[in-house]
């Protein structure tokens, strides 16, 4: 550990030098691998999840989409390698990237479609009927309800896709491309632990960090009334029905809006 | 006015839930449908704004057919308040009352402004505005629920059991404030209950369905308690109609009061023991505003010299002249001292009647209701 320690303090390990990126590039590189991923899985899942959460149908899609989690990331990135690679012409990155990209697509379908029609699905159907009793069309119950509604849900398997995707996106290496995995497969290959380490620390701290950064986006979005979170004073006021007023307690809430 | 013409409900399983059902809602007037669990009444009301199509027949809305225009439309034009209120828990209460106004593309501004006054007038305060659905309780959630749906000014408004998930002292509350809200507003209202109580207290018309969705009888309250055209109506508006009868015969202003002796809070109880009449003497405010009964009893074993509001006995109902008849028998049945309190309209008192008296006032004025109630019986 205090070898990864030096490593990752060696002021030469996060400067770029003759042909081998520093630390700052491969992180980059990382997050590049990573969050392509999950966006692209994000563009097709989540439609998918919402019309399957909002018609009920389709529930064999999300059971096959788990399917895929049974599938050895590392044999499938070989598979794909060997096959599609070749079709693929160019210079550059591309024979190595789009079987990368794929399996980590693969890999972050199944958490955003299964909590997106999860939390579309399991909306209160008392609060669905009454919306559409009120005048709703199908797609305002959509937008206006059910997603406020399953919006902590699918934020959650937006965080789990992008958790694990993280910590996969290292296979990178494996076929040759950059990232954080590099460290890995390159400490293994010189038998430079403290390097290996290292490697496992960062990729450690960036899938914390952007969990961080996702969890401050759930609470600014989800509203106090979906996530319990009410402001002070309120929350109090709420148990006896008649001493509500409180001059001077906090009552911005309602001025910043909630995402409808 | 809402017309039901031979409207029949098949749900897929088989079962049929209306059976050709005829049936108008007068504008302006709330129609209760009333009836056993399953009898149809849901399914019925939720025909109106096409939460459920028809099997066959149409409803018509001022002599439109329903059916001609979108689902959607058609409920931004009409009030549906549910039991379990349905409010939108992401959603602030003055934004949930907004809801529908902001649909039919209200600006942010007028329709908040709106919503805070509907606020005032289902009774919350103000500061109830900011809270989310999950910091009410199931009253307040209720109100704002029928704030809602008040909120764009519909002229037809649906409620399907509104207060029955209240305990009972509120369940009162709400359904005064109903009565209070619908004689300022005058909607078209289709109502339903499982409680004849209910229907009874709310409903200009009161249509009394029998399971397998068909229309028992329609009549308005009074009618409906007096003359039940069947034994199965008569069962389920249940035994003591007649004394409920009464509700709906109001205490002629010649009501034949006697003159009762009373004592003013603060004089003294030797005064008060002077003017007890059988073991009791009646107590007063300044303005001559009945207080509650002293007893004999107390007035010996007191420690005060005065008459003070401790020492009352509460237990009796007041009646008054604009009251109904019940509650003239209910005011003489309920005195600890066996003498009704009446008062004029401001409370101030006229004086006191028996139930002897209060029966024999029935036989005179309400004795149609009665003998009709008790011709039904036997039908
Ligand atoms: N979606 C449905 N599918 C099949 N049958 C239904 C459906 N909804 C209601 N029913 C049946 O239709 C009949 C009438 O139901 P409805 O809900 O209108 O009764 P209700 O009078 O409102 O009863 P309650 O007082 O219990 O609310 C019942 O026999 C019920 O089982
Ligand atoms: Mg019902």
């Amino acid at each position: 550990m205090s070898n990864a320690f030096t490593w990752l303090t060696d002021p030469a390990n996060w400067h770029d030098q003759l042909g081998t990126p520093g630390i700052p590039a491969q992180v980059v590189a990382h997050l590049e691998y990573s969050l392509g991923a999950v966006a692209i899985a994000t563009a097709v899942a989540l439609p998918l999840g919402l019309l399957i959460g909002h018609t009920r149908r389709g529930a064999s899609i999300v059971t096959v989409a788990n399917g895929l989690r049974a599938l050895p990331t590392f044999g499938l990135l070989i598979l794909l390698y060997v096959v599609i690679s070749p079709h693929i012409g160019g210079r550059g990155d591309g024979p190595y990237l789009v079987p990368t990209e794929i399996v980590l697509v693969l890999m972050a379908i199944p958490p955003v479609l299964g909590n997106t029609s999860a939390g579309v699905g399991n909306v209160s159907p008392a609060v669905r009927d009454a919306s559409l009793g009120i005048g709703m069309t199908g797609r305002e119950v959509l937008l206006r309800v059910e997603v406020p509604i399953a919006l902590p849900l699918i934020i959650s398997g937006v965080r789990s896709a992008v958790l694990q995707v993280v910590a996969t996106a290292t296979v990178a290496a494996y076929v040759g491309l950059g990232g954080i995995g590099r460290y890995l497969y390159d400490g293994l290959a010189a038998r430079d632990f403290s390097q290996m380490t290292g490697g496992a620390v960062l990729v450690a701290v960036l899938a914390l960090a952007l969990d961080t950064l996702l969890a401050a986006v759930q609470r600014w979005t989800v509203s106090p009334g979906v996530s319990g979170r009410f402001k002070a004073g309120t929350a109090q006021a709420a148990l006896g029905p008649a001493g509500a007023a409180r001059p001077g307690a906090p009552e911005a809430a309602a001025e910043e809006g909630v995402p409808a | 006015m809402i017309t039901f013409e031979s409207v029949t409900k098949r749900y897929p399983g088989g079962t049929v839930a209306v059976d050709q059902l005829d049936l108008e809602a007068p504008t302006g007037k709330t129609t209760v449908l009333v009836g056993p669990s399953g009898c149809g009444k849901t399914t019925s009301l939720r025909m109106i704004n096409r939460m459920i199509e028809p099997t066959s027949g149409r409803v018509l809305i001022d002599g439109a057919d329903t059916s001609a225009v979108s689902p959607a439309r058609l409920r931004r034009g009409i009030g549906y308040v549910i039991q379990h209120s349905g409010l939108l828990p992401h959603r602030t209460v003055v934004d949930n009352i907004a809801t529908v106004p902001l649909l039919l593309g209200v600006d942010r501004r007028t329709a908040r402004a709106r919503s805070l006054e509907l606020l005032e007038r289902v009774g919350l305060p103000q500061e109830m505005a900011k809270r989310y659905p999950a910091q009410l309780s199931g009253g307040q959630q209720q109100r704002v629920g029928v704030a809602r749906a008040l909120a764009a000014d519909p002229p037809v408004m649906l409620m399907d059991e509104p207060f029955s998930a209240v305990d009972p002292v509120v369940r009162e509350q709400l359904q005064n404030e109903f009565l209070r809200l619908q004689s300022d507003l005058g909607k078209t209202i289709v109502f339903v209950t499982h409680d004849i109580d209910e229907a009874v207290k709310l409903g200009d018309q009161i249509a009394v369905m029998r399971v397998g969705g068909t229309l028992a009888q329609v009549a308005g309250p009074s009618e409906l308690l007096a003359r039940p055209v069947d034994a199965f109506v008569a069962g389920f508006v249940g035994r003591d109609r007649g004394y409920r009868a009464l509700g709906f015969t109001t205490v002629p202003s010649s009501v034949p009061v006697e003159r009762e002796e009373t004592v003013r809070l603060g004089e003294s109880l030797t005064t008060a023991r002077d003017r007890l009449a059988h073991g009791w003497v009646l107590v007063v405010d300044a303005e001559d505003r009945p207080q509650g009964w002293l007893s004999e009893h107390s007035v010996r074993s007191a420690r005060d010299d005065l008459v003070t509001p401790d020492a009352l006995n509460l237990g009796g109902t007041l009646a008054t002249v604009r009251g109904s008849l019940r509650e003239l028998l209910d005011a003489a049945l309920s005195s600890p001292s066996g003498r009704g309190v009446v008062t004029d309209g401001q409370g101030h008192l006229l004086g006191t009647i028996s139930p002897a008296a209060a029966v024999r006032l029935i036989e005179e004025h309400g004795s149609t209701a009665a003998d009709a109630a008790g011709r039904g019986e036997t039908a």
